[in-house]
């Protein structure tokens, strides 16, 4: 009968699927061209000298609740996840992440410098493989500021030189230290300032002079869209997915580089792996963040490599032929203000002030 | 239909006010793409309105006014707004030269039968208005995804060369971006292996529950049926959690056959809900005349039965079907990558990258699922031609 054969070649499908598995690795991370990149300068290269079939899964924006609900249902289906660096704080604080050696289960760098002192103070936490430097950081469109071009970053506070909407992320790190940096606040006391209920509401206070020409954004992918439709005049997003519309779209946008924020993204492996795949992550870990791996990785998007043996590396977009150097956040040009994200004051505060900035965002 | 009832000239009184309303409703719509709708609705109903009175009072020959008309749409919009306010202005004047006459000469009453009073004619044309509107809300978004998938640029935007009608606006990319990106091409294999299979689960155990809980020695009929059916009404996050943590547990989550039983969970209401449906019209002593003949249970159900319900089983399967292939949250639970089905990867595709592409897919989507549709109608047409059932 010709149901029970579609039945059968069914199961059989399933079983054979779940033969192939063996040999499958889930790595996570955020889509879009990042994940391209990884696949260019990591998976393929990885996928060719071991045999192992990489499965991508762009999960990344969700990685610590699954995480968490794999670990209470006991089946942890991914390898090798790709976050942020404060995602990986948590994770490794609640046990979800296993603690890496840099010593021993990273690779040295090409003159034998050792993988710690390589990665130095960007090891923020104990489970976290860093990967890139990115930054956040503002675009505008080049024919909506006439020939007054924004270059601080209070030009994003002031509407009447430049007028229009502007697109903010939406939650309160990084806008509210640039509205205190903008109200007059010297860049080194922000954190101090911000750590009183007096300087949070002056934070909600500057940027409540510009709150009903903001457009809030969530994704990455968000800002891009509304500079390549005109819909606002400038606005805040990650570094790479402005090269991406400027150099690679073409559109009629520039970058505002003061005051940048700097994060860190990176690799981390779930705990409770079996000791077979817990050894090919590590495996695929030591390969994929060696200095020439990471360098290699420059090619396809602008980001900086989180080692400082990559940055000689850094060479020409595969595609285009520029120099990808004078694209990196990191680049003196373009980080003479850059601050670094910051870790500590940011995990203690941040559930208060998230609450406070949502309260603030629906009055 | 022929004329039902004798036309007349209307007063000025009359036509002049109604045209200035559709006017206005045009010039809010205009005025609101330039910038400010009051003005727009107001010039949209000074300008209709004077047309209307100079066309209708001044000279008497319909056909040359409403070149005329069209003709001063054209060249208005044209210059106004380039190409695409061109093809507004065709439609704009097209319509308004109807409309104006349409009222002038009474014709609007010239179908109805004639002992409507005015306002049973008014809701008459209301009424279909109304139900225009809804269906014009209802279909717009598909309407607007179309144009877009064919963008050169990246990104959900009319450009400039998209609107002044330019070639080199419009492009296949993202046609072929889909046909030749590993991701989407997974994605789509994905797709159709399990929703078929997922569907003819569906189908076998809606079927045969409907079939069992029909019959009336069943106890607990009711009792049985809402659990049954309860994966329709339990909000889908729900089932889908829920689904995760017991299929993990059994070894299923991240399977293909995992995927396949959560989709089959998710599409039996329905087949279970038409099929019961066209078992209300079965006859059962048919039956036992099958069986009376020598027939055993089996061949009764496909001989006899199977062959009257099969309009049910085959909507229940299509909903099932459909179901399936839409579906993401259970499937962001139950599945793993391996699993990436399209909605899943145009749910991700969307939050980090928002890229035409996608709209191209669900181009392709409404296309295939308007071609299904249209397959199964007439399908069930011609099948009920052969049985007698439908004069057409």
């Amino acid at each position: 009968m010709k149901l029970t054969k579609v039945f059968l070649a069914s199961t059989a499908l399933a079983f054979a699927a779940g033969a192939v598995a063996a040999e499958d690795m889930t790595i996570v991370s955020w889509g879009g061209a990042y994940s391209e990149s990884q696949q260019k300068a990591y998976h393929e290269p990885y996928m060719a000298k071991t045999g192992v079939n990489i499965i991508n899964d762009e999960s990344s924006n969700e990685a610590v609740a699954k995480l968490r609900a794999m670990n209470e249902a006991g089946n942890v289906t991914w390898d090798v996840v790709d976050v942020v660096a404060a995602d990986a704080m948590r994770l490794c604080d609640e046990g979800l992440a296993m603690e890496i050696d840099p010593d021993t289960q990273l690779a040295p760098a090409p003159d034998g410098t050792s993988a710690a002192d390589d990665f130095g103070d960007l090891l923020v936490s104990d489970c976290f493989i860093p990967q890139i430097v990115y930054s956040t950081t503002f675009g505008y469109r080049t024919d909506m500021v006439g020939d007054n071009p924004p270059d601080d970053i209070c030009d994003v506070f002031d509407l009447e030189t430049y007028p229009g909407k502007r697109s903010l992320e939406k939650r309160p790190i990084n806008n509210v230290e640039w509205a205190l940096i903008c109200d007059g606040v010297p860049a080194d006391e922000v954190y101090d300032v911000l750590e009183t209920p007096e300087g949070q509401d002056r934070a909600l206070a500057k940027l409540d002079t510009i709150k009903d020409q903001v457009i809030w954004w969530s994704a990455g992918a968000d800002t891009p869209q509304l500079l390549a439709d005109g819909e606002v005049v400038m606005g805040s997003t990650y570094n790479g997915r402005l090269f991406s519309l400027i150099v690679e779209q073409g559109q009629p946008v520039d970058m505002l580089w003061d005051y940048q924020v700097f994060d860190l993204d990176g690799w981390i492996i779930p705990a409770g792996l079996s000791e077979e795949r817990k050894k090919r992550a590590l495996d695929y870990i030591y390969f994929a963040t060696d200095t020439q791996r990471l360098a290699d990785q420059a090619k396809y998007i602008s980001y900086g490599p989180a080692r400082k043996s990559s940055a000689p590396l850094v060479g020409k977009h595969e595609e285009l032929g520029i120099e990808m150097a004078p694209h990196m956040p990191t680049d003196p040009a373009n980080s003479k203000t850059a601050v670094l994200y910051n870790f500590e004051f940011w995990a203690d505060y941040r559930d208060d002030l998230d609450a406070k900035f949502q309260a603030w965002l629906a009055k | 239909m022929a004329a039902l009832t004798p036309i007349s000239r209307k007063p000025v009184s009359f036509y002049v006010p109604v045209v200035a309303v559709a006017g206005a409703i045009a010039g809010l719509f205009i005025g609101t793409a330039q910038g400010s709708g009051l003005l727009g609705a107001v010039a949209g109903a000074a300008v209709l309105a004077i047309l209307a009175f100079a066309m209708t009072q001044f000279v008497d020959n319909e056909k040359p006014m409403r070149w005329a008309l069209l003709a001063l749409f054209v060249l208005g919009g044209g210059l106004l707004g380039g190409p695409a306010g061109l093809v507004l202005g065709l439609g704009f004047g097209w319509f308004f030269g109807w409309f104006i006459y349409w009222l002038y000469e009474g014709r609007y009453r010239a179908k109805l039968v004639p002992y409507l009073t005015p306002m049973q004619v008014l809701w008459h044309y209301a009424f279909r208005v109304i139900c225009g509107a809804i269906l014009v809300f209802l279909i717009t978004p598909i309407l607007v995804v179309m144009p877009l998938s064919f963008n050169a640029e990246d990104f959900f935007t009319f450009t400039p060369e998209m609107l002044r009608f330019d070639p080199a606006g419009y492009s296949l990319k993202h046609y072929r971006d889909f046909f030749t990106n590993d991701d989407w091409q997974n994605a789509l294999r994905n797709s159709v292996m399990i929703a078929p299979v997922a569907t003819l689960l569906s189908v076998s155990f809606g079927t045969l529950a409907a079939i069992g809980l029909s019959a009336e020695h069943v106890p607990f009929r009711r009792a049985i049926m809402a659990i049954l059916i309860s994966p329709m009404i339990v909000p889908l996050i729900i089932s889908a959690a829920g689904m995760y943590f017991f299929y993990s547990r059994i070894g299923l989550q991240g399977t293909y056959f995992g995927v396949v039983l959560a989709h089959a969970a998710l599409g039996i209401p329905f087949v279970i809900i038409t099929v019961t449906a066209t078992l209300v019209g079965f006859d059962r002593s048919l039956t036992r005349a099958s069986a009376n003949m020598g027939a055993d249970p089996v061949t009764t159900f496909f001989k006899v039965q199977m062959p009257l319900i099969l309009p049910g089983v085959i909507s229940g399967g299509l909903f099932a079907f459909i179901t399936s292939f839409d579906e993401v949250v259970v499937v962001l639970f139950v599945g793993s990558a391996g699993q990436k089905t399209l909605p899943w990867q145009m749910f991700t595709g969307l939050r980090e990258q928002i890229s035409p592409t996608i709209l191209a897919v669900a181009t392709i989507l409404v296309v295939i699922s308007i071609g299904l549709l249209t397959t199964v109608e007439m399908l069930r047409r011609r099948s009920e031609r052969l049985r007698g059932m439908s004069p057409g």
